[in-house]
């Protein structure tokens, strides 16, 4: 079972996409696993013959269980009459463990997810009453057949708000815990960046125009290229910067709580590019399905508050990332432009990062790139 | 298009965009996003599918009168697409 993320200590397998005897490429969807963010899709990382399925549909493990066993690709198969080994032990389909899982006690004989748990408890129904569905679960569709639908619950379908409440809580606790965390904002000047985009989105048709989103990510991977100590992971007392950047875009969900998956090698997508992996995300991120690596891959995290929200922010890491960039809504202000007051779009943007790994000066650094490759916003 | 079935289409188009909105009452001054948490991402897909279901040409300049429910009304109307 993967760590998808800082925040999670267990997941539920809840069907298998690949049998024994199935050859997998990398990048081949194993799996669906629900975790306290909603059901995600398990890649596997590298080619091979899906051995054994360890974890059966239905099961709650920790984080850290071995789920399957892969033979890689050149690896002798296991055959029972054979006696010397494979020289080569099958792979665990995991992910290395960030944090100490405590072993979490499964509910014996009763197979229900979480979320569907929490409904049945809303609504009162006893799900040993409940019967499970063909593949032996008792999931949300279970419950909600069993009795007639209560007001709608906040939060999109399938995802209990509550469960992510207390996984955002149990990464940000640790985050304020562990990581000494500096703050250090710059106001930057998005007029020309802003009259780009307008005369830009004026001549697209509707479907290819772009949200300020994508060129601030553009410019922020592009900036952190050059600013390894913000772009990384901090891992069992070591830091290791990330030659990839792979922001994470965090993304409100509607009645509370945020997930920043991946845009993965940021830096090297064109604005339209990023606005396509953006509107993907997001629709994702909202009703359908976020990746294993999606979850597990960012090495920073970029929020964008968005139009009418705050003029600043200042956000917390989250682990074992060791920087996050906060934009603040874009306002018109006065602002002194070659000596003269005049009215011009400001965001405020905010870096903080993690004192065992970098200092302000570097994030100020980043700051000033950053500024910079937004000023020509053509060229990004 | 008489003002009820704008309203329809309007609403069924936001609905379609952020499904988890279904089912939810309407106020028609209040803000979609002040509602329903609708965000920029969201707000470009609804244009989007409006363009889309009614063929009027939506530029960016005008999204602040598309902000509600009556605004969009309003906008459809002044596009062709009253009675």
């Amino acid at each position: 079972m993967p760590a998808l993320g800082a925040d999670m200590d267990w997941g539920i397998v809840i069907e298998w996409l690949k049998q024994p005897g199935d050859v997998l490429s990398r990048g081949d969807i194993v799996a669906v696993v629900e975790t306290q963010k909603g059901a995600i899709e398990i890649e596997v990382f590298e080619d091979g013959v899906l051995e054994e399925i360890k974890v059966e549909p239905g099961r709650k493990v920790p984080v850290g269980e071995v789920l399957a066993l892969i033979r890689g690709a050149g690896e002798a198969a296991a055959e029972p009459d054979v006696v010397p080994p494979p020289p080569e032990e099958p792979k665990p389909v995991t992910a290395p463990v960030t944090t100490a899982a405590p072993a979490i006690p499964v509910q014996e004989g009763l197979r229900i997810s979480p979320a569907a748990r929490r409904e049945a408890e809303r609504r009162g129904i006893d799900p040993a009453a409940v019967a499970a569905g063909p593949d032996g679960i008792i999931g949300l569709r279970e419950i909600e057949s069993a009795a007639p639908a209560p007001p709608r619950a906040a939060g999109p379908k399938g995802l209990d708000l509550d469960e992510m409440r207390k996984a955002i809580a149990a990464a940000m606790a640790r985050s304020k815990r562990e990581i000494p965390h500096y703050y250090v904002s710059r106001t930057i000047d998005v007029s020309l960046l802003m009259d780009w985009l307008a005369t830009e989105n004026a001549r697209r048709p509707v479907e290819a125009r772009l949200l300020y989103a994508a060129p601030l990510l553009k410019a922020a991977a592009r900036a952190l290229t050059k600013s390894p100590q913000l772009n990384g992971r901090f891992e069992e007392g070591v830091f290791r910067p990330s030659g990839a950047v792979h922001i994470g875009a965090a993304t409100a969900i509607r009645g509370g709580g945020l997930i920043a998956p991946a845009i993965h090698d940021a830096d090297t997508l064109g604005l339209d590019q990023l606005m396509d992996k953006l509107r993907d995300l997001v629709a994702r991120v909202r009703g359908g399905r976020l990746r294993s690596s999606e979850m597990m891959d960012p090495t920073v995290t970029l929020s964008n508050l968005g139009e009418d929200t705050a003029d600043a922010m200042y956000p917390v890491i989250y682990p074992p990332q060791v920087a996050i960039i906060g934009c603040g809504a874009i306002v018109e202000r006065p602002w002194v432009v070659d000596g003269k007051v005049v009215p011009r779009n400001l965001m405020t943007v905010s870096v903080a990062g993690d004192h065992r790994v970098s200092d302000g000066r570097m994030a100020a650094q980043f700051l000033n790139r950053f500024d910079r490759l937004l000023q020509t916003p053509e060229a990004l | 298009m008489t003002d009820d079935e704008l309203a329809e289409l309007i609403k069924s188009t936001l609905t379609g965009v952020a499904p988890d909105i279904e089912g939810e009452e309407f106020d028609p001054d209040e803000t979609f996003r002040e509602q329903f948490e609708i965000d920029s991402m969201d707000f470009l897909n609804f244009v989007i599918a409006l363009h889309k279901a009614t063929g009027v040409e939506i530029p960016e300049a005008d999204y602040p009168q598309l902000q509600t429910l009556s605004g969009a009304i309003a906008y459809m109307k002044s596009h062709g697409k009253g009675d």
